[in-house]
């Protein structure tokens, strides 16, 4: 496309985009105005129906929890893509650094790294799982606390090396999260089905409100959502680390 | 209070935002970019949005920095 046609193209298109995020802003609810009419109703309602006291939780993954199914299996798919894409192509092998030069050991990290490492992955596990466990109850949840108890595996390689990384990671185990995780949301919906109510009902005991057992199906999908994304994660920086580390193009 | 809490956290995702745009080496964008986010979760915290507020953290800091950061380490592998 020429310059000319382009700047044509972004006259026209500009003032389209102008006028339509200006007609949806002035739509919007003006800031700090008083809660929505289902704001409102669902902070009185989740509590009781559901025994919760993290209503956006009780929102998405029970009142709206078919959208959450979905998004599952968007980070599913997206994650099954990327390791389509990443894999070792036909001009691309596979081999450490250390394979050429057998001689030059790899060198440790300073101790000082290696401790806070340590430290800071077992914490973030801990925190992972707190924040999984607790979604019903306080902020956070499956998708928040996957992410952190993730993070705990980067940790470990930013304190040690490839190598040491590698054993905590286990493809075939990250990849069986990722699956029953995503395959546990349906089956906690076909919970419902098989209660004789609706896809994704909450059919569990509901538990007392503030305990962490509570919530019913809240508290259940989770955890699942917690595997999932965690495998995910995981997967995901496997990946991307094996791209940097150990994939390079296969010398003539 | 609160609405000095809000505009502190508006001027912050404003300033580090455009800050992020102006930053023409993609590694410090990279950082530039770390600051925005947590800038976007405290925005949302003083909304009272905090289980908007963790995600954001956890993909802002842990998530879009490390496939950066990875990305642009395979970028300068291959030109070796």
């Amino acid at each position: 496309m020429s310059r000319r046609a382009r700047l044509v193209f972004f006259a026209v298109a500009a003032p389209a985009l102008a006028v339509a995020l200006g007609v949806g802003l002035a739509g919007l609810p003006s800031f700090g105005s008083q809660l929505s009419a289902y704001a409102r109703m669902l902070n009185e309602l989740a509590p009781r129906q559901r025994h919760v006291t993290d209503v956006v939780s009780a929102i998405s993954f029970d009142y709206r929890g078919i959208d959450t199914l979905f998004e599952e299996f968007i980070l599913l798919a997206a994650v099954a893509g990327i390791s389509v894409l990443l894999r070792p192509l036909s001009d691309e092998t596979r081999e450490l650094p250390a394979d050429k030069a057998p001689d030059r050991a790899i060198p440790a990290p300073s101790p000082a790294v290696w401790l806070l490492a340590v430290l800071l992955s077992s914490l973030l596990a801990l925190t992972g799982i707190e924040t999984v466990t607790h979604g019903q109850l306080t902020p956070g949840g499956g998708f928040q606390g996957g992410v952190i108890l993730a993070s705990a595996i980067y940790v470990v390689y930013l304190g040690t090396n490839y190598r040491t990384v590698e054993r905590f990671q286990p493809a075939p185990l990250l990849e069986a999260a990722d699956g029953t995780g995503a395959a546990g949301y349906v089956v906690i919906g076909l919970l419902g089905l098989l209660a004789g109510a609706s896809f994704l009902s909450n059919v569990v005991g509901l538990g007392g409100p503030g305990n962490l057992l509570s919530g019913g199906t809240i508290w259940l999908l989770n955890l699942v959502v917690g595997v999932e994304v965690a495998g995910s994660f995981a997967i995901l920086a496997a990946e991307f680390l094996d791209q940097t580390a150990v994939i390079r193009t296969r010398r003539p | 209070m609160n609405e000095a809490v809000i505009a502190v956290a508006l001027a912050w995702v404003t300033v580090s935002g455009t800050a992020v745009v102006l930053t023409s080496d993609p590694l410090r964008q990279a950082f530039v970019a770390g600051f925005f986010g947590l800038g976007l979760a405290f925005l949302y915290l003083s909304l009272q949005a905090g289980d908007v507020a963790l995600s954001q953290i956890v993909v802002g800091a842990i998530a879009l920095p490390l496939i950066v950061l990875l990305s642009l380490a395979k970028v300068r592998k291959d030109r070796e």
